[in-house]
């Protein structure tokens, strides 16, 4: 009975995100265009399954699966549990007795960014646009590697104390090496890439972990140092990607295979 | 009708494929590390079938709603031949949608936190929700304005890379002179700034304009938008506290 109520609130609560830029949308086509919308009851309907779909979305992750990941959190960052788990045999704990932390971190950096309806909808365009070129599977895949090793990383950080700007700094001229030699398609995307991985799904619950940690341990500032994940999780993936497109180029050659899949239709079909 | 329950369908199958690997890492680590039982297994099991629903919900009408929306506002813009109202769409597209972002105003307010904290503002509710806003406006701001260059970008056919590359040279200049307790904050900002709403729609609109254009490929030059949209918000959230340190 509480599911349904919540369920009809976090509907509701979706709406109130979506409304305001559907009204948008029309009153740009209504005052500016000047024309009519195109295909009109199917993008109400539409909307409304997004806006469904979305608010169903969330109530499930708020309800179950967000208070079990940041239980885990804490579990995982309990000083007991690490004093029971620790590599080191004594005094104060190392960097390397956090091993379950890490793990975890990239686990679920790993799978919630598989589950991120953004990236989703990124990697279904970027397959249509590219001609099949580029899966929608290997794409998320790529990215979502990207997300756990960097908050792997990133978790390794907040125990460390290293500072952040250090990490960025690195990602970035990894980034821009890696871009010289890249194959020019996939390089927006990849860019790209970057901000979708952090929506709805991964935040909540990589921001709980990184709070948690930055409790646990001592010397550290959740205010200070509980930040941060969430910049880790959006550089990596660029990195991630440009690998996998580097990759993708490498095999070609090895294999011989004609450039095919770099020809591109000039024009996908639209929906309209 | 029945094409569309054949894909609806067809979504809830590769919803349930997509949420795989959550539970199987969940379940992993409840069994062999934590090793404590699950509270509430019905609850959990309901709660992941209103995710599966949700999440084909939401791909079913991305297809049939929101790409097509973007592609055709983009490409009448394009017919249209007006400039100005393509840059007027780009802004308020980028500045509304991220003005409302849930996500950012819970960065926000924990940012508010942080300043109090380094003594850059007083420790009064007053002066917190002031910073706050201050803090969200500056971000819809610099989404608005990544959204406007992007589109810019696509019709003059500049070099993507290079000015990415620009825009993190700025940011590592900015990180230097910013205070300390902003740079987390700052950083993460880039990320949470791209809603689930927003990203297809922003999608669309580059690879719809890209499309409409002639002696532009879609995919080379459609994609782009979202790498301004996380990396102006650091640079601003950067200056910005720069800024606030001062007054």
């Amino acid at each position: 009975m509480d599911l349904i109520v919540s369920s009809l609130v976090f509907v509701a609560d979706s709406a109130a995100d979506v409304l305001p830029i559907v009204a948008f949308l029309f009153a740009f086509q209504i005052f500016v265009i000047r024309g009519p919308m195109p295909n009109m009851r199917q993008i109400i309907v539409g909307f409304a399954f997004v806006t469904i779909g979305l608010g169903l979305f969330l109530v499930g992750l708020e309800e179950t699966l967000f208070p079990l990941g940041r239980l885990m959190a804490q579990q995982l960052t309990d000083p007991e549990f690490l004093e029971t788990a620790r590599l080191t045999v004594a005094g104060a704990m190392q960097w390397q007795d956090f091993y379950w932390v890490y793990l975890f971190a990239a686990a679920i950096g790993f799978s919630t960014t598989m589950a991120e309806p953004a990236l989703m909808a990124v990697s279904i365009k970027a397959h249509s646009v590219s001609g099949g070129a580029i899966g929608v599977w290997g794409l998320r895949v790529a990215v979502a590697i990207g997300v756990g090793f960097g908050v792997g990383l990133g978790c390794y950080r907040i125990i460390t104390g290293l500072p952040l700007h250090y990490f960025m700094a690195v990602g970035y001229l990894a980034v821009i090496v890696q871009t010289a030699f890249a194959p020019k398609l996939i390089v927006p995307l990849a860019y790209d890439s970057g901000g979708v991985t952090t929506s709805t799904v991964t935040v909540p619950l990589i921001t709980a972990l990184g709070l948690g940690l930055a409790e646990a341990v001592p010397g550290r500032s959740p205010l200070l140092d509980g930040f941060g994940l969430v910049a880790f999780a959006s550089l990596f993936p660029i990195i991630s990607v440009l690998a996998y497109g580097q990759l993708a180029v490498l095999q070609q050659k090895s294999g011989e295979s004609v450039t095919a899949s770099q020809e591109l239709p000039e024009e996908e079909d639209h929906a309209l | 009708m029945k094409d569309s329950l054949i894909a609806l369908s067809k979504d809830a199958l590769f919803s349930m494929r997509d949420l795989l690997p959550i539970v199987v890492v969940i379940a992993i680590f409840q069994v062999f590390v934590i090793k404590e039982p699950v509270e509430g297994f019905v609850s959990l099991i309901f709660g992941a079938m209103l995710v599966v629903a949700g999440l084909a919900f939401f791909i079913f009408g991305l297809r049939i709603a929101l790409f097509p929306i973007g592609e055709g506002l983009a490409h009448s813009l394009a017919k249209k031949g007006s400039a100005f109202w393509l840059f007027v769409f780009a802004f308020v597209l980028g500045f509304g949608t991220t003005i409302a972002e849930p996500a950012l105003l819970a960065v926000a307010e924990e940012a508010s936190e942080v300043a109090v904290d380094a003594g850059v503002i007083a420790n009064s509710e007053e002066a917190m929700e002031d910073y706050a806003l201050g803090l969200r406006l500056v971000v819809a701001l610099s989404v608005g304005v990544a959204i406007l260059i992007g589109v810019y970008r696509i019709i003059v056919d500049w070099s993507l890379p290079l000015m990415i590359i620009c825009g993190y040279i700025l940011v590592v200049l900015a990180t230097t002179i910013a205070p300390a307790e902003i740079v987390g904050v700052a950083y993460d900002s880039g990320g949470v700034t791209t809603s689930t709403v927003t990203v297809p729609l922003v999608t669309a609109l580059g690879v719809g304009l890209a499309s409409s254009l002639k002696g532009r490929n879609p995919m080379t030059d459609g994609f782009g938008l979202i790498a301004f949209a996380s990396l102006t918000p650091i640079l601003f959230v950067l200056l910005y506290g720069t800024v606030r340190q001062w007054i």
